[in-house]
C-alpha cells in the first residue's frame, strides 16, 4: 500500500493523462465515426468503398502496430506529431473503425420506411440522415458504442509503447522503483475498472434518458 | 373541421382543370430483376382530379404510385409532374419530392419526434419556414384531421387511424401539388378506417388531386372522379366510378369486382 501512496503524484499524473487522452479520444472517434458509418450507406458507390476500405483496414491491423508505425514511420518522411497527439490520432482512427460498425449496425435498424417517408417530404440524402435515420439509429446502439468507448479506455494503455506516460506507464515506472508489482498494478487496475463503471453507467443513463416510445 | 365530418360533393366537378396535367405518365415500364412489373403504363392525371387505383395484389398499383415520386426508379418511360419531367436523383428531385406528397401503408412517422414536429419538419428543413410559423402551421393541419390534442404525443401513442391522419398532416404541411395514397387503409383496424377516408374524402372536396391505390370500393364510388383498373401491370380499364362498378367493360374488372363484392 505504501508503495502507491508514496507515489500518488505520479500515478495521478499517469491517471489524468489517461482520462485526457480517452476524453479526446472518445470525441474524435464519434466523430469519425459517424462519418465513416454515413461513407458506408450513401449512394455513391466510390463514397462506400472508401468507408468500407477505412474499415477494414484500421479494423484489421493490431493497434499496437499502428501506433508504432505512425510514431516511427512517419518521421521518416518529415511527418512529426507530439507523442500524445500521435496516440491520439492512431486510437481515435482504430476506434473510429469499430464506433463505424457499431453506428452503420444501428443506421440498419431504422425502418426503410423512415427513410422512404423523409425523402418523400423532400429531404436530401444527409438530411434524412441528419434529422430521420441517425437520431433513431444512434439510440438504438448507445450500449454497444458504450462497450467500445470502454474498449478504447483500456487501449489508450497502448500508448505507453510510444511513450505517453499514462496509468500504465505510469504504474510501470513506480513498480521499477518499488518493486511491489501486485500493489501497483492492483491498485491502476481498479482505476480503470472506476472508469470504466463510470462510461457504462453513462451509456446506461444515455440509453434510458433516449429511449424511443415504440 | 372533425374528421367525421362528411363534405358535400356535389357540384364539384368544376374544379377539374383539364388544361393543366399534373400528373403524366408514359409509356412506364419497371422490371425487379426478371420480374416485369409495369407493362408500357400511361396515365394522366389533371389538376384537382382524384383517381382511384383498383386491382389485384401484384397487379403493379403500389409500384406505380411509388415510381410517381421515385422511391422506384423506372426502367423506362417518363413521367411528368405538373409539366417538370421527374428529375433522375440529387437536390433536384428532392425538390419535385417535397411538391408530391405521400401517404403510406405502413404510415412511417418519424417515432422519435412528436406528432407536431414530424408535421413541422418537411417546411422548417426543406421549405425553410421559420420555426414558430411551422408550428402555427402544423396545429392548424392537425386540428384539420382531428388530432391537434394529439401534437406533443410520440406517433407511438397513438392509435393507427390517428397515426395515418398525422402523416397525412405531415404530407399536406408540404403543401404538396398532389398527394399519393399507398393503401392508406389496409394496416388499419376496421373501425379506424373511416376516420381516415373521411379526412381524404374533404380533401377531395377541397380540389387536391389525388391519386389513391386503396381496396376501398366504398371511397372510390364517393369521391373518386375516375377509377383506374389494373391488372398484371397493365391499365386495363379506367372510366367513372359509375361507369366501373355499374358496367365494367373488361371481363377482367368484372370477375374481380364480383369477387371482392360479392359479400
Amino acid at each position: 500500500m505504501d508503495a502507491l501512496t508514496a507515489h500518488l503524484d505520479e500515478l495521478g499524473h499517469g491517471l489524468v493523462t489517461t482520462v485526457h487522452l480517452t476524453v479526446v479520444t472518445t470525441i474524435g472517434a464519434l466523430l469519425l465515426g459517424v462519418v465513416v458509418a454515413t461513407l458506408r450507406v450513401c449512394p455513391v458507390p466510390l463514397l462506400r468503398s472508401v468507408g468500407t476500405v477505412y474499415v477494414e483496414v484500421l479494423q484489421n491491423l493490431p493497434l499496437l502496430a499502428l501506433l508504432v508505425l505512425f510514431v516511427f514511420a512517419l518521421p521518416t518522411i518529415g511527418i512529426t506529431f507530439p507523442l500524445f497527439t500521435s496516440a491520439a490520432i492512431v486510437i481515435a482512427a482504430y476506434e473510429g473503425a469499430y464506433l463505424a460498425e457499431a453506428i452503420r449496425a444501428g443506421i440498419n435498424t431504422v425502418g426503410v420506411g423512415q427513410a422512404e417517408a423523409a425523402r418523400a417530404i423532400g429531404l436530401t440524402f444527409s438530411q434524412s440522415l441528419r434529422y430521420v435515420i441517425l437520431p433513431q439509429g444512434l439510440r438504438a446502439v448507445v450500449q454497444p458504442m458504450g462497450n467500445i468507448c470502454i474498449a478504447l479506455l483500456m487501449n489508450t494503455s497502448l500508448a505507453a509503447a510510444v511513450g505517453v506516460v499514462e496509468l500504465t506507464q505510469a504504474a510501470n515506472n513506480v513498480n521499477l522503483v518499488e518493486a511491489q508489482p501486485i500493489a501497483v498494478f492492483t491498485g491502476a487496475g481498479l482505476a480503470y475498472m472506476l472508469l470504466a463503471l463510470l462510461i457504462g453507467r453513462l451509456a446506461g443513463t444515455l440509453e434510458r434518458r433516449w429511449a424511443i416510445v415504440r | 373541421m372533425a374528421p367525421t365530418a362528411t363534405p358535400d360533393l356535389a357540384g364539384r366537378t368544376g374544379r377539374i382543370r383539364p388544361d393543366r396535367p399534373m400528373v403524366a405518365v408514359r409509356g412506364l415500364q419497371k422490371w425487379f430483376g426478371p420480374l416485369h412489373v409495369l407493362k408500357d403504363v400511361d396515365l394522366t392525371v389533371a389538376a384537382g382530379e382524384v383517381v382511384v387505383v383498383v386491382g389485384p395484389s401484384g397487379s403493379g398499383k403500389s409500384t406505380l404510385c411509388r415510381c410517381l415520386n421515385r422511391l422506384e426508379v423506372t426502367s423506362a418511360g417518363d413521367i411528368e409532374i405538373d409539366g417538370e419531367p421527374l428529375p433522375a436523383e440529387g437536390r433536384k428531385l428532392a425538390r419535385l419530392r417535397a411538391d408530391v406528397g405521400m401517404v403510406f401503408q405502413s404510415f412511417n412517422l418519424f417515432g422519435h419526434r412528436t406528432v407536431l414536429d414530424n408535421v413541422t419538419l418537411g417546411p422548417v428543413r426543406v421549405r425553410r419556414v421559420p420555426r414558430a410559423e411551422a408550428r402555427e402551421q402544423g396545429l392548424a393541419l392537425l386540428d384539420r384531421v382531428g388530432i391537434a390534442d394529439k401534437a406533443d404525443h410520440y406517433p407511438a401513442q397513438l392509435s393507427g387511424g390517428q397515426q395515418q391522419r398525422a402523416a397525412i398532416a405531415r404530407a399536406l404541411a408540404m403543401r404538396p401539388k398532389v398527394l399519393l395514397f399507398d393503401e392508406p387503409t389496409s394496416a388499419l383496424d376496421p373501425e379506424m378506417v373511416n376516420e381516415v377516408l373521411d379526412v381524404m374524402v374533404s380533401l377531395a372536396a377541397e380540389g387536391m388531386t389525388m391519386i389513391v391505390v386503396t381496396h376501398e370500393m366504398g371511397f372510390a364510388r364517393r369521391a373518386a372522379d375516375r377509377v383506374v383498373f389494373m391488372d398484371d401491370g397493365r391499365i386495363v380499364e379506367s372510366g367513372t366510378p359509375d361507369e366501373f362498378f355499374a358496367a365494367p367493360s373488361t371481363e377482367r374488372a368484372r370477375d374481380f369486382l364480383s369477387k371482392i363484392l360479392q359479400h
